[in-house]
C-alpha cells in the first residue's frame, strides 16, 4: 500500500508512464472489466442477498441497480481522494462511514420522492452499506488509484451490476409475472399463464445460476478468441494485473 | 504362454444403458396402460406429448452442445415416461412440454447428460412445474367412466385421495389398489405398479433395498405417529375388526398418492442413489421419513417428490459415509 502511495509522487521517466498507460487501466479496459470481465453480480458473485431479493420485478432491480451505481461512483471518488490521509489500519471503518454517508443521501432522496419505491426495496437500500461490492472495489481499487480511473471503475462496476439486475429481473417478471415494467404482455394470461416459480427465492437462484452461465459462455468465446494473444482468462494482459483481480480466480493454476 | 494385464473390471456384463433403459419402459407399460384407461385419450396425449419432447429436446441440447447423439440409450424416453405419469390428465400440454425442457436441458444435459444430472430429472420436472403452476398440477379428476372422451370437462373433479382420509367420500382400499381414484396419470395403478416392480426385480434392474427401507420406514411412522396409531389407539384389539382399524390409515396411506411410484420406479434411478447395499436403506429410510413428514406436517398434500428429490441431493455425502473398505486394509489406529 505504501508502496504505492509512494509511486504517484516519484518520478518516472516518459518512457515508463506511457508503459504503464499502455499496459493497464485504460479506460476502456476500467469499463469493460467492470460490465464484463469483472462483473460484480455475475462473475465475482458479490452482492447476492439484494441480486436475489429485488429481481423479483425489472423495475424494483433497475432502482436498486441506479442507487448502487450512485453510491458506488461517489464513494469510489471521495476514497480515492482520501487515499493517502486514511491511515491504513483503519481503513475499512473509514471506507464504510464514507459509503454508509451516501448511502443516507440516497435513502432519504428515494423515501422523500418515491415512497412507493421506498416501500418495495425495503431493507436492501440501507443494506448497501456492508455490500461487498463497494468493500471490494474501495479495498482493491479505489485506495490505491487515482480519482479519475477510480471514478470511472465505480460508474462501470455500477453499471455492470445494474446490467446483471435489470437481465434477472426482466426475465423474471416476465417468466413469473407475464408483465415488463408493470406492463402486461401479450399472451401471458389468457395463453399462458405466468410461472409462479420464477418469483420465489428458487426461481431467483435458477435465473442467477443460468445468468452466470451465460457470462460464463461468453467468456469462455472471448478466452478463445484472444487466446493468440496471451492474455489471461480474467482479460488481463499481464500476471501483475492478477493481483488487483480480487475474488477471481480463474487465473489459479493457469499463471505457471 | 502369453499373460495379458488388463484393467478391472474384469467380469462383465451383457447389460447396457440401452437394455436397462428398455426394461424399465417395459416395466412402465402396465401402469401407463392403466393410466390410459383411466383417464382416456387425453392422458394418451399427454403421455406422447412429454415422450416425443423429451426426445426431442435431447437431441436439441446435445447437437447444440456439440456432443454425441445419445438419443438411443432411451434415457429420454424414461424421463418422458415417468414424468407423464407423474402429471395429472388435466395439465395443459404446452406445460407438459415446459416440463420436458426442464428435464432434459436444464437438469440433465446441463450437468452433462445421461451419469451426470445429481437429481431424477423427471422428479426435478414434477416439482418444477408444481412450484410454477400449483393451480394445474393439483387438480386432479378421476375418470367418468367416457374412455374416449378427449375434454376433461365431463371428468369429475375430485381431491387427491391423501387429503380425504377419513371424509365421507373415502375411496375404498380396494379401489385404491386398482387404480379407482384421482391422482396422476401413472400412479393410480397400484397393482400394475407391483407387476412392473416385480418384472424389474426379476430382471436384475433394480434392487429391493431401497423401496423396501422407503415404504418399511414409512409404514412403521404411520403405525406409531399417524391419526390412528397404535400408542394411542382406543379400539379393541382382541378382535379382528380391530387390528382392521388400526391398519386402515397405514394401507391407505401407502396405496395413494405417488409412493409406490416412487419407491419403485424413481427413487431406485441408479445415478442419483447411493452405491452400497448399507448405503440405500439409509436413502430408502430418509425418502420415508421426509415423506411421512410432509405429508402429516407439511401444507402440502404429497411429499414422495420432494423427498426422494431432497436424498438425491444427499447422495453424494451417503456414499461416502459407506464406502466399502478395500479387502485387506487396516485402520490406521488400529492395533496390531
Amino acid at each position: 500500500m505504501s508502496e504505492n502511495k509512494m509511486k504517484d509522487v516519484t518520478y518516472r521517466s516518459p518512457d515508463e508512464r506511457l508503459a504503464e498507460k499502455k499496459s493497464k487501466y485504460t479506460p476502456k479496459y476500467i469499463f469493460l472489466n467492470g460490465v464484463l470481465f469483472e462483473n460484480p453480480a455475475l462473475r465475482l458473485v458479490l452482492g447476492t442477498c439484494p441480486l436475489l431479493a429485488v429481481t423479483i420485478s425489472a423495475k424494483s432491480s433497475l432502482f436498486m441497480g441506479l442507487a448502487v451505481l450512485f453510491v458506488l461512483t461517489a464513494s469510489e471518488a471521495i476514497i480515492s481522494l482520501l487515499r493517502n490521509v486514511i491511515p491504513n489500519k483503519v481503513r475499512i471503518p473509514a471506507f464504510i462511514t464514507i459509503i454508509a454517508t451516501f448511502v443516507t443521501i440516497v435513502q432519504m432522496l428515494i423515501s422523500a420522492y418515491f415512497p412507493a419505491l421506498n416501500e418495495s426495496l425495503g431493507i436492501y437500500i440501507p443494506l448497501i452499506v456492508v455490500n461487498c461490492i463497494l468493500l471490494a472495489r474501495a479495498e482493491t481499487f479505489a485506495s490505491k488509484q487515482k480519482v479519475l480511473p477510480s471514478i470511472l471503475d465505480g460508474f462501470s462496476m455500477g453499471t455492470g451490476f445494474t446490467l446483471a439486475l435489470l437481465l434477472m429481473g426482466s426475465i423474471r417478471e416476465i417468466l413469473g409475472c407475464g408483465t415488463f415494467f408493470d406492463m402486461k404482455l401479450p399472451l401471458f394470461g389468457s395463453v399462458f399463464e405466468p410461472m409462479m416459480f420464477f418469483m420465489l427465492p428458487p426461481g431467483g437462484f435458477f435465473v442467477f445460476g443460468i445468468c452466470i452461465c451465460l457470462v460464463q459462455m461468453i467468456m469462455k468465446k472471448q478466452e478463445k478468441h484472444s487466446s493468440g494473444k496471451g492474455t489471461s482468462p480474467c482479460g488481463t494482459s499481464s500476471p501483475s494485473d492478477c493481483l488487483s483481480c480480487a475474488g477471481c480466480n480463474l487465473c489459479k493454476g493457469k499463471e505457471e | 504362454m502369453k499373460l495379458q494385464v488388463s484393467h478391472s473390471p474384469h467380469v462383465r456384463d451383457k447389460a447396457t444403458t440401452q437394455s436397462i433403459m428398455l426394461d424399465v419402459i417395459i416395466a412402465l407399460l402396465p401402469a401407463t396402460f392403466a393410466g390410459w384407461y383411466y383417464f382416456g385419450i387425453r392422458a394418451v396425449l399427454v403421455t406422447l406429448v412429454s415422450v416425443v419432447s423429451c426426445l426431442i429436446f435431447e437431441y436439441i441440447s446435445r447437437r447444440v452442445m456439440k456432443r454425441n447423439n445419445t438419443l438411443y440409450d432411451l434415457s429420454a424416453a424414461v424421463t418422458g415416461l415417468l414424468l407423464a405419469m407423474n402429471l395429472p390428465v388435466t395439465i395443459p400440454i404446452y406445460m407438459v412440454v415446459i416440463g420436458a425442457c426442464f428435464a432434459i436441458v436444464v437438469v440433465k444435459q446441463m450437468f452433462g447428460g445421461i451419469g451426470n444430472n445429481f437429481v431424477n430429472p423427471a422428479i426435478a420436472a414434477r416439482i418444477f412445474l408444481v412450484i410454477a403452476f400449483p393451480k394445474a398440477m393439483t387438480s386432479w379428476t378421476i375418470h367418468s367412466g367416457a374412455w374416449y372422451s378427449f375434454k376433461s370437462v365431463d371428468a369429475v373433479s375430485s381431491a387427491t385421495p391423501l387429503t380425504s382420509l377419513g371424509a365421507s367420500n373415502e375411496p375404498s382400499l380396494w379401489s385404491l389398489f386398482i387404480g379407482d381414484k384421482a391422482g396422476c396419470i401413472g400412479e393410480v395403478c397400484i397393482l400394475a405398479l407391483l407387476i412392473g416392480a416385480l418384472y424389474l426385480m426379476f430382471r436384475h434392474v433394480i434392487r429391493p433395498w431401497i423401496p423396501a427401507a422407503f415404504i418399511g420406514t414409512f409404514f412403521i411412522l404411520v403405525f406409531f405417529f399417524g391419526h390412528t396409531n397404535v400408542l394411542h389407539f382406543t379400539g379393541d384389539l382382541t378382535t379382528s375388526s380391530g387390528w382392521e382399524m388400526l391398519f386402515h390409515e397405514c394401507l391407505y396411506m401407502l396405496l395413494s398418492g405417488g409412493l409406490i411410484l416412487g419407491a419403485f420406479f424413481m427413487a431406485t434411478d441408479y445415478v442419483t442413489s447411493p452405491l452400497t447395499v448399507k448405503g440405500k436403506l439409509i436413502f430408502g429410510a430418509g425418502c420415508g421419513i421426509l415423506t411421512f413428514l410432509i405429508r402429516y406436517y407439511g401444507n402440502m398434500a404429497e411429499g414422495v417428490s420432494f423427498s426422494i428429490l431432497l436424498m438425491n441431493i444427499l447422495t453424494p455425502h451417503i456414499d461416502e459415509w459407506t464406502m466399502g473398505k478395500p479387502f485387506g486394509e487396516v485402520k490406521e489406529n488400529a492395533k496390531a
